[in-house]
């Protein structure tokens, strides 16, 4: 019974609209030091409501594993209201069956963006972009549908081999004997290509789509990052360029890419500028940060596990396995968020309507209770498949099938090239609780 | 045991026996039939055990679920008839039931 359960909340969830920028200074623990030991050491031991989970501190060290681990033992659902004047406060949800609850429940949990949308951080009141992950049913199903069919099994089968092509072509330009940014020669590589492809971008500025790409998630408060109405002028000049192309496309007859399928389709043919430029942001980050960094996660497990690295080169029909694995293994977007349309109850803690609910994907995916051995990276883990990366439900990402395709085909290519990729030093990570990637790692090929 | 023929896009068919109350999906998963996934593990959260059913064994798998017809309406691949596998528990009255892919799952 609702009645009878505690309000565990400490501090009230702040409405939507009450946290003003620029934001309050962020309370972080006063520690000697950050790094990963001292940090690790502290998240054991923390009281679990001292801890803002969604501060960047635990996503570039990569931390925050131990109280992921600490929250789905002792306190599976909880609320974090600490730096409530930054994020308002919000519900972890961080087991493997409260996540597919919530995200099997779209009726009681919400994705519309004018409630604030499906990251963490709301998104801006004054800069509000429609794109259909963040919309609820009816809108969300038939703007979904206009785009499915660039990722259908059947237009896969005609990417594949300019895949292949391409992955050969960057691989082989790789240089031998030296230290050299995996990240930058491979994984943006590879992604901006795939993403031009995509949009009937011209391949020659597929660097700009990795750029708004990262603009549009990059933290504005982070120094050396855009500010936020920096931010939002680059992405009006995104608008622009791209509104360019759609003028060229809507009278012309249909060119399979996704700015002629929007103007084209007549659930979207219509789109306010605004939700335009909210769609393209979607399937620009939707297309690039995500495998650009399980591209980069597959390398850096392989080398952390070289038992696994020696199982791979002795049996290659492991690479499709493996590729889910590595999706698992990483989980390129750490999180989704939702917000209750009413008060309910989700792992015996009673959530209010209007609450933030954030669905821990990277939590989910270690959750011991459905997963064996999962801090474990095992390349023919059995049924690898059933992992949270992609999300569950009506908004499960719409390219994953791509993704698979993209890092099977890279694989497959490195295998028959190179007897290893050795990497030289620990990653530099993505400061940021929801794209959780990498900015740099530096390899080296044998000569 | 219930039989029940799994047969792909390409008309391959796999012939296999499922444990009475078992699902479909678990079916072919457990019995290597390839085209069917399961990535969600059975909650009709995924579409990646879309089948197709014969009209004579439509009736006895029943209707889909609000959140399975909504998964289904999502795949370009949706027909009348479309049902995920996850959903439909193997039972004596399914005996010798055949079970359509689609090309592809998503």
């Amino acid at each position: 019974m609702a009645t009878q359960l505690k309000d565990t909340r400490e501090t009230q969830s702040l409405p939507q609209g009450s946290v003003t920028w620029p934001l309050p200074p962020r309370v972080r623990p006063d520690l000697p030091n950050h790094d990963k030991a001292t940090l690790e050491a502290y998240l054991a031991t923390a009281p679990l409501d001292e801890v803002d989970i969604a501060d960047p501190l635990w996503w570039e060290t990569d931390t925050h594993h131990v109280y992921f681990k600490r929250l789905r033992a002792e306190a599976p659902v909880f609320f974090t209201s600490v730096n409530n004047n930054r994020h308002r406060g919000f519900w972890n949800v961080t087991r493997w069956n409260d996540v597919m609850a919530v995200d099997t429940n779209h009726q009681v949990f919400s994705s519309e963006a004018t409630l604030g949308g499906i990251t963490l951080f709301d998104m801006d009141p004054d800069f509000i972009m429609p794109m259909f992950i963040a919309m609820d049913p009816p809108k969300h199903d038939v703007q979904r549908k206009a785009v499915n069919p660039i990722v259908s099994g059947q237009n896969l089968a005609s990417y594949e081999s300019l895949i292949r092509e391409r992955t050969a072509e960057v691989l082989d330009g790789l240089p031998r004997g030296e230290a050299f940014d995996w990240v930058d020669r491979v994984s943006i590589e590879l992604t901006s290509r795939m993403l031009a492809t995509l949009f009937g971008w011209p391949q020659e500025r597929r660097r700009m789509l990795t750029y708004w790409s990262d603009i549009s998630t990059a933290d504005p408060e982070l120094p050396g990052n855009p500010g936020k109405e920096e931010r939002q002028g680059i992405l009006l000049g995104m608008l622009q360029e791209f509104t360019m192309l759609w003028n060229e496309r809507v009278n012309a007859e249909p060119t399979g890419d996704l700015v002629s399928m929007l103007a084209h389709n007549s659930a979207t043919r219509n789109m306010p500028p605004m939700e335009f430029m909210g769609n393209l942001v979607l399937l620009i980050v939707g297309g690039n940060d995500t495998t650009r960094n399980s591209i980069t996660g597959g390398l850096y497990f392989l080398n952390k596990n070289p038992a696994e690295y020696a199982k791979l080169k002795a049996n290659p029909g492991l690479v499709e396995n493996m590729v889910s694995e590595i999706i698992r293994y990483q989980t390129p977007l750490a999180h989704m968020r939702r917000t209750a349309l009413q008060d309910t109850v989700l792992g015996g803690q009673l959530i209010h309507k209007g609450d933030k609910v954030v669905m821990w994907y990277s939590s989910a995916n270690r959750d011991d209770s459905v997963l064996d051995n999962p801090d474990a990276f095992i390349i023919d883990r059995p049924r690898a498949r059933q992992h949270m990366a992609f999300g569950f439900g009506i908004h499960r990402c719409v390219g994953n099938r791509l993704a698979e395709l993209q890092l099977k085909i890279l694989w497959e290519e490195i295998l028959k090239r190179f007897d290893h990729i050795e990497v030289l030093e620990e990653p530099e990570r993505v400061p940021s609780a929801f794209v959780k990637g990498y900015n740099k790692l530096m390899v080296r090929i044998p000569a | 045991m219930v039989k029940i023929i799994y047969v792909e896009h390409n008309g391959t068919r796999h012939e296999v026996n499922v444990a009475d109350g078992e699902n479909l999906m678990e079916g072919a998963v457990q019995n290597n039939v390839p085209g069917i996934d399961g990535d969600c593990g059975g909650n009709a959260a995924c579409a990646t055990c879309h089948c197709y059913i014969p009209a004579e064994w439509e009736a006895l798998t029943g209707s889909r679920s609000d959140l399975e017809d909504s998964m289904i309406e999502l795949a370009d691949t949706a027909k009348p008839n479309s049902r995920l596998a996850c959903q439909i528990k193997a039972s004596a009255a399914l005996d010798g039931m055949e079970v359509h892919m689609p090309a592809t799952q998503h």
